[in-house]
């Protein structure tokens, strides 16, 4: 006759296994569409102020502005749900352009380094920038958006398109704290130098991508706001 | 036969203190310590991963013991990772939904808490074998002393490795940043410190305790 101690427990059956299963899956579904449907519109409009507050801040002139989406034969009008690269154009109370603000990413020290900045066709500079998701150390990756004397590399860092408009005149590149002699240079910070390098990859990157179209496109541009 | 039943504990204060001093899930149990050291390089990062290992440890515990006498002990683990992925994923829709900036900095700490240890551990060892107000209590309890150790790491590490607090200039421009607390070792070493702390007053209160129990049993000899 077997103790109670080693009896062997009855399994549950399979059928109760999988209803367990299944009414726990359930309500985890339940549970995640309603605060997906509850959060949906107001991370949409989280993403749309930060991208507003970003163009804005890269195009200071501006007072209104359109978004174009890149293809293959240069820009079409778009919203800002589209998938697929971005530009934005910014527009004075005139309805001139003002400058085109775009997106530039690069693995940094941390992770993936995302930037809104600002592109002015006429002069071929890039004049100011916003960090739109960074998780570089702080203290010290974190000085791109504060240090004084990195910034200053923004005043106008050249991003020229060279005459064929197929490519940069001048590869945007970061060099070593206090040795930057030219205008396509950035001044890396002193013990930020992964990030301050990053920098100069995503926008020399996006720089070769982008610029050549939007100077092919140029009269397009000026004219699509009117 | 009655001898055999185990009875429940009833639910005392120190349900819900143990878990913030005695039984602290980073400085005694030592579970969670992925997040503790990555996300604890400035204050506002530890408090944040704190809050929502709070929201994601009180609401599994609390569904995890409404459900116990439900859950077949054969797909129990399971059962726990699907409760717990669901309060994740919830409260990753809700960091996104309050502060996208607090979201972008935490990057992918905050889904994987998922797989923090301290909150499928408390799900197997306490909610499945106690009532919905004792586990709440007690994940409350957990949750705060785990929010406790990180603000406790974070302040260290940014005070010295940044000079500031919350973000607030705390040293003089003149001071020089020590580089590492900001970076991974910095993680280990003020951990590591605060261990050596905490076991230092436990070990004096504990010494203290044996010598004054001394002390009053040669006084009730004489």
């Amino acid at each position: 006759m077997s103790t109670p101690e080693n009896e062997v427990p009855e399994l549950p059956s399979s059928t109760k296994l999988i209803t367990t299963l299944g009414l726990v899956a359930m309500i985890s579904g339940l549970l995640v569409v309603i605060v997906y449907e509850f959060t949906k519109p107001i991370i949409a409009e989280n993403q749309r102020l930060a991208t507003e507050r970003a163009i804005f801040k890269v195009l200071p002139k501006a007072n209104s502005r359109l978004t174009f989406q890149v293809s293959a034969t240069g820009f079409t009008l778009s919203d800002d749900k589209a998938n697929g690269p971005l530009i934005y154009a910014g527009y004075d109370a005139q309805l001139n352009l003002v400058g085109i603000a775009l997106n530039s990413a690069a693995q940094g020290y941390q992770d993936t380094i995302k930037l809104l900045y600002g592109y002015q066709p006429s002069t071929g500079c890039i004049t100011g920038f916003d960090v739109l998701k960074s998780t570089e150390t702080p203290g010290f990756g974190t000085k791109i958006t504060t240090d004084t004397k990195f910034l200053a590399n923004f005043n106008c860092l050249e991003a020229k398109v060279n005459s064929e408009q197929t490519a940069l005149a001048q590869k945007i590149k970061t060099v070593r704290h206090g040795t930057k002699s030219q205008a396509w240079e950035i001044d890396a910070i002193s013990g930020s130098t992964i990030t301050s390098n990053a920098i100069g990859r995503m926008l020399n990157q996006s720089g070769q991508d982008l610029h050549p179209i939007i100077m092919q496109n140029l009269e397009y541009l000026k004219k699509a706001k009117e | 036969m009655s001898q055999a039943i185990k009875k429940e504990v009833p639910l005392t204060l120190e349900v819900f203190t143990a878990g913030i001093w005695k039984d602290n899930p980073v400085f005694v149990m030592m579970l969670g310590l992925c997040p503790v050291l990555a996300v604890t390089n400035s204050v506002i990062n530890s408090l944040a991963m704190g809050i929502a290992s709070i929201f994601v440890l009180v609401c599994s515990n609390a569904l995890v013991s409404l459900l116990r006498n439900f859950i077949p002990r054969q797909v129990r683990i399971t059962t726990y990772i699907i409760i717990i992925a669901t309060f994740v994923t919830l409260v990753d829709y809700m960091i996104q939904a309050i502060s996208l900036d607090l979201y972008n900095r935490l990057g992918a700490f905050i889904q994987l808490i998922v797989v923090n240890c301290l909150i499928l551990g408390r799900a197997e060892a306490y909610a499945s074998k106690n009532g919905v107000l004792k586990s709440v209590v007690s994940a409350l309890g957990m949750g705060l002393g785990f929010t406790l150790a990180l603000v406790m790491l974070g302040g260290v590490r940014e005070l010295l490795g940044a000079g500031q607090l919350l973000g607030y200039q705390i040293f003089s421009t003149q001071f020089e940043p020590w580089v590492v607390m900001i970076l991974p070792p910095g993680g280990f070493i003020v951990l590591g410190c605060w261990l050596l702390l905490i076991n230092y007053i436990e070990q004096r209160k504990t010494a203290k305790l044996v010598t004054m129990e001394a002390a009053s049993h040669c006084t009730v000899k004489q």
